[in-house]
């Protein structure tokens, strides 16, 4: 069957096997596909009586949970996009966020609701908020729905069937000039690469995949629909335990993963800090992992750990989701210590490399990453400048500059050298410098700032921040990791401060940040 | 009590705030939602924790509702060492 819509797998799988598990949560318990279509049926009817039409933003403020998941497909199935936003991002940029697309609703849980109405109160417009007092298990959207209707029933609408270009959903990442960006994504896109996630990865509804990823991070999208297209079953990570590589790894083999997914720096952990030899994970066939390169050194202690999956490389800025894959060698052959490539383009999309002035350039000479194709975003919510210059057209087609330069082996395959800006990947999550320097610039004893990334001993990403400040006093590191926090995501916020008289300045007079990075 | 909020609030100190004034750093000062501690720096602290004390911790109990002061920190090792065992 051809689907028309990302909402439409679900109620496809639904049909196919009402009783199968959808999305199991091994704090708060699980939900059947027939549950999960039918709560996610009765959500849909109450976001359509709140006024959410085709086309409209649907902003989803609540932890990794099934109610969460169900909320995604409520506003799916209302014709909506949903806006997932990070929970325990600072209430002030979540407010932004959710203002900058016009979220008709939102869907918050109690504990955040304070702050963030207070917050939209201030940016001068607050959507409609429907508001559960948890979440666990479904149950706390059942519980608020079934209070909504205490006034009347919502009467039942029907399921959306979205054009193709349609808008699925919105991520926002980090932006450059300061504030988040908004990434649109729309149903072609997301279906045009669930399609090449089941023709590469052969899922079926025995699989058990793993959801690692936060919603509002790309990765998410092949945890949560390739698994439902297949009629898998989706074991749901939350924040606590997927930062913890011991009991992350007790879930992996009680709930006999057969897919995993996430950014390296998890894996790195787990590798170093998982006990895995103490567990049974014989049922894992399959470990994928992007967002950043992965040190070969944690890899291949990984392998040793647990060598039987594969063990796919998979590489795609959020404008793109995935658009390149490489399989590693199991095992690394000994003394290789190079990152291994990028790999090879997804058959869904078509790349090149090209040079300064968008001519594409011979394998073997490094360049600029652009792809082309209906996995591409349809550009960044509300920005049409930053959205135009994301994009070239030529004779063939129209092109996404993805900013990372890369070099292709005569094999074909690409391997990533590094960024043309200054965005910088931290535990696979994209973090422009320059929003991170915004931000230091609000307080009001910041002369000047400056922010570097630095690779520490590990081959992680530390952020450097440099200051020059007005004030007699250096503040405490307290006070400005503080600071920090409260306007930026924990990820973003800096790791050292250094103060400086001033900042070294080019010939030109801009901050030099080739000599910051040795000081 | 007080030795083990003190071995806290140096481990905090030497690993993650180096050159901090020790007084800055108090019991109720915000470790998660001030940016002190990250998911790596969570680790570190319970990995000092379990081998100086010999307790374990649930995932749950690292996170910003029991982990995220000095003093949250103190009391939950010390309910995991039980009325009898606290130095």
């Amino acid at each position: 069957m051809i689907e028309s819509s990302v909402q439409h797998l679900l109620d496809h799988a639904a049909r196919r096997d009402p009783q199968h598990a959808a999305v199991e949560d091994p704090a708060h318990g699980s939900i059947t596909y027939g549950d999960l279509s039918a709560l996610s049926d009765r959500l849909r009817d109450r976001l359509v009586q709140c006024g959410v039409r085709p086309g409209d933003r649907v902003g989803i403020y609540l932890r990794k949970s099934i109610d969460a998941v169900a909320s995604i497909f409520g506003a799916l199935k209302a014709g909506g996009a949903y806006v997932p936003v990070d929970p325990w991002a600072p209430p002030a940029r979540n407010a932004y966020i959710l203002n900058d697309c016009a979220v008709t609703v939102a869907i918050v849980e109690k504990r955040f609701l304070e702050a963030l109405r207070a917050e939209l109160a201030r940016l001068g417009r607050v959507p409609t908020l429907l508001v559960l007092d948890g979440t666990e298990g479904g149950r706390s959207l059942a519980a608020a729905l079934e209070q909504a209707d205490t006034g009347s029933a919502a009467p039942p609408a029907q399921t959306v069937t979205p054009a193709s270009d349609d808008l699925a959903y919105v991520l926002y990442t980090s932006g450059s000039t300061g504030r988040p960006k908004g990434v649109m994504l729309s149903h072609r896109n997301a279906l045009s690469f669930i399609d090449w996630c089941s023709d590469t990865f052969r899922p079926d509804a025995s699989d058990r995949c793993s959801s690692h990823a936060p919603f509002h991070f790309d990765l998410s999208v092949l945890d949560l629909f390739m698994s439902i297209k297949h009629g898998a079953t989706v074991v749901l990570i939350g924040e606590d335990v997927g930062k913890d590589p011991t009991h992350l790894a007790s879930l992996m083999a009680e709930r006999r993963l057969t897919i995993w997914y996430s950014a390296p720096s998890i894996l790195s952990l787990l590798a170093q800090h998982g006990k895995l030899e103490q567990h049974d994970l014989a049922a894992l066939r399959l470990v994928l992992f992007a967002g950043e390169v992965f040190p070969v050194k944690h890899l291949r202690a990984l392998q040793r750990l647990l060598p039987h999956p594969r063990y796919v490389n998979l590489y795609g800025p959020t404008e793109t989701n995935v658009c390149t894959s490489y399989e590693i060698p199991v095992p690394i052959p000994d003394g290789r210590t190079e990152p291994f490539p990028i790999g090879t383009t997804c058959a869904h999309l078509r790349t090149k490399v090209v040079d300064e002035q968008g001519r594409e350039v011979p394998p073997g000479q490094e360049g600029e990453l652009v792809v082309s194709g209906p996995g591409v975003m349809h550009g960044y919510w509300n920005l049409p400048e930053q959205s135009a210059r994301a994009f070239f057209e030529d004779e063939s087609a129209q092109w996404y500059r993805t900013g990372d330069v890369v070099v292709q082996a005569p094999d074909g395959t690409y391997t990533f050298l590094g960024r043309r800006d200054r965005m910088v990947k931290r535990r696979g999550y994209r973090v422009e410098l320059g929003e991170i320097e915004a931000r230091l610039y609000s307080h009001p004893n910041v002369k000047e700032a400056a922010v570097v990334a630095l690779p520490d001993e590990e081959g992680a990403t530390q952020i450097k921040a440099h200051l020059v400040w007005a004030a007699d006093r250096a503040p405490s590191l307290i006070e400005l990791k503080r600071f920090c926090a409260e306007r930026l995501p924990l990820y973003m916020v800096p790791d050292v401060f250094s103060f400086h008289d001033g900042l070294p300045k080019t010939s030109t007079d801009k901050v030099d940040y080739q000599r910051l990075k040795d000081l | 009590m007080d030795q083990i909020s003190d071995a806290i609030r140096a481990f905090i100190l030497t690993e993650f705030l180096p050159g901090e004034r020790p007084e800055d750093l108090t019991g109720d000062t915000p470790l998660i939602t001030g940016g002190i501690l990250d998911s790596l720096a969570t680790i570190k602290l319970v990995s000092f924790l379990e081998e100086q004390y010999g307790v374990t911790f649930q995932a749950y109990e690292t996170d910003v509702d029991h982990f995220n002061t000095v003093s949250d920190i103190t009391s939950l090792v010390l309910s995991k060492l039980g009325p009898g065992r606290a130095r």
